[in-house]
């Protein structure tokens, strides 16, 4: 009966969004917009050998195909900071390399406005033989980022980042921690449209969250927009306006961050 | 296409191929010596004592000068293949044109082509060459050689991707060049309806180019030298193409 109940409440909160919510902004006003967007992965892992690709040809077996994204559509206006919830495997870092255009989508169309920077996971764009520095060096380029913005930059990443001591040391003898300072550092330093951040706040201590937090609101103030995936929920609601709730790589919900956090939490438990 | 951003980043990945090759190595940059003067001994050897050609003077330097642009292949050509693989820990998490990739791997192996060529050229000063004017076509040549390297590389980078198979079968495209490029032997000993087979390969080109220069003090073939030109950028194109075709879904089977 609870079930019953807790489902209609989100029927009801979906249909409140298309009226007010992110269906009502035109596609020129936003920064992100996804119309119908799928995705689906091939199954087997080793489709990369000319032998299984031969099987497959002679026997005429048809590829098993694994659904990550199914027709999923939002669109995000300039400024406004999306939240996307959902399980584990839900499609949430699938959206996120789509919209990072990191990936592909087999089919829907996927619009993004300005320069996106993504911290997708932990050491990623980094490489363990290389010094901090070297490392920021390669980010810095990979981000787009021109020789002289660089330099420029570089002492204030460093010094955002905290790890000044260990900024010559190779990355294999870092932390965690100064692994996700570094990347925060040179993601947020690269100045970009669109911040991009996939769980990895929750590998720094408190303090450098607090400072991470009010780092992305400064961008968030000068007009930039975030889009987090997190399980840390009251992050969610401190940084994030909208919300998108991912299952089963369909979008189960959409709204304000408090309606569907809200729901979320609850369903989780229904479930 | 090719701004400022994208020159600092293809410098940022040479600079990074390069010093993680070398710094797990306590002989580091002497290694790029030390390879072809192990194959240029040991050929040396066993064209001068084992099955003497009296006819050819200076052998040592006359293979070294095939040795140079096949090295420059062996190692290129397995970098190259090899470099989306080995880079993908960028290439999934952060946007960026990804011809980058092979083209950086290519031209990281290059700087190994600068420093066997030092060797090369400083042993020919060593056993009494003289510099000539028609050093001036060397850059060019080798340059074409690199265009090739590139265009090669961003074929076999993205099927490898792909086809993980790729790697193997350019490894053994190495074992295969080396009896097809005229290391060991003069280009005038091949059959003339075989000539096409060399003439269209441009490592075997700019071996002979190269021994023309600095062996026997003369102008590069023009003929040569414009098949040459054709080929690489011929490859250079195709190589564009194909990687752009395969570009779109590379992040999904890495």
């Amino acid at each position: 009966m609870q079930s019953s109940s807790a489902e209609a409440a989100i029927r009801g909160e979906i249909d409140a969004d298309r009226k007010d919510g992110f269906a009502a902004v035109r596609p020129t006003e936003s920064v992100i917009s996804f119309e119908g967007v799928s995705k689906s992965y091939l199954r087997n892992a080793s489709r990369t050998l000319l032998r299984h690709r031969f099987k497959s040809w002679l026997t005429g077996a048809p590829a098993e195909m694994f659904c990550a994204l199914k027709d999923v559509t939002f669109a995000l206006p300039r400024g406004v900071s999306l939240a996307v919830v959902g399980a584990n495997g839900a499609g949430k870092s699938t959206l996120l390399r789509i919209a990072t255009g990191i990936a592909a989508p087999n089919c829907g169309r996927v619009r993004v406005q300005g320069t996106i920077a993504a911290l997708m996971e932990l050491g990623a764009g980094f490489h363990p033989d290389l010094t901090g520095r070297e490392n920021v060096l390669l980010n810095a380029a990979l981000l787009g980022l021109t020789r002289r913005e660089t330099y420029e930059q570089f002492d204030s990443i460093v010094e955002f980042s905290g790890i000044a001591d260990f900024i010559n040391e190779p990355l294999r003898t870092y932390s965690s921690g100064m692994m996700m300072r570094l990347a925060f550092s040179v993601a947020v330093r690269a100045n970009p449209d669109i911040l991009v951040i996939d769980e990895i706040l929750s590998v720094g201590d408190q303090n450098f969250q607090r400072k991470c937090v009010d780092e992305i609101k400064r961008l968030k103030s000068s007009g930039k927009t975030l889009v987090c995936v997190s399980h840390a929920t009251a992050v969610l609601r401190e940084l994030c306006e909208q919300a998108l709730w991912l299952e089963h790589g369909a979008v189960r919900m959409r709204g304000s961050t408090a309606t569907v956090l809200d729901c979320y939490e609850s369903g989780g438990r229904v479930s | 296409m090719l701004n400022g951003n994208l020159i600092f980043l293809l410098q940022n990945l040479v600079l990074k191929d390069f010093r993680i090759r070398y710094r797990n190595m306590s002989l580091g940059v002497a290694w790029s010596v030390a390879n072809p003067l192990l194959m240029m001994g040991i050929l040396t050897f066993v064209f001068t004592r084992i099955f003497p050609n009296p006819s050819m003077h200076h052998f040592a330097l006359f293979v070294l000068c095939a040795l140079v642009p096949f090295n420059f292949y062996s190692l290129a050509s397995n970098a190259g293949t090899t470099s989306l693989l080995d880079n993908q820990s960028l290439i999934k998490r952060v946007r960026c044109p990804r011809a980058v990739f092979p083209i950086a791997s290519v031209l990281s192996s290059s700087l190994h082509l600068l420093i066997q060529i030092a060797l090369l050229l400083g042993l020919l000063l060593l056993f009494g060459h003289k510099i000539n004017r028609y050093w001036l076509w060397l850059p060019g040549i080798w340059g074409m050689e690199v265009v090739f390297m590139c265009g090669l590389c961003l074929m076999t980078a993205a099927l490898d991707v792909y086809y993980r198979d790729v790697r193997y079968l350019v490894e053994a495209s190495a074992l295969v060049l080396f009896w097809m490029v005229p290391v060991f032997y003069p280009l005038e000993l091949i059959p003339a309806h075989y000539h096409l087979l060399y003439t269209l390969n441009p490592i075997a080109v700019v071996a002979v180019t190269d021994r023309q220069i600095l062996l026997d003090t003369r102008a590069p073939s023009p003929d040569l030298l414009l098949q040459l030109i054709a080929v690489s950028l011929l490859y250079l194109a195709v190589g564009l193409a194909v990687f752009r075709s395969f570009e779109r879904d590379l992040a999904d089977y890495l």
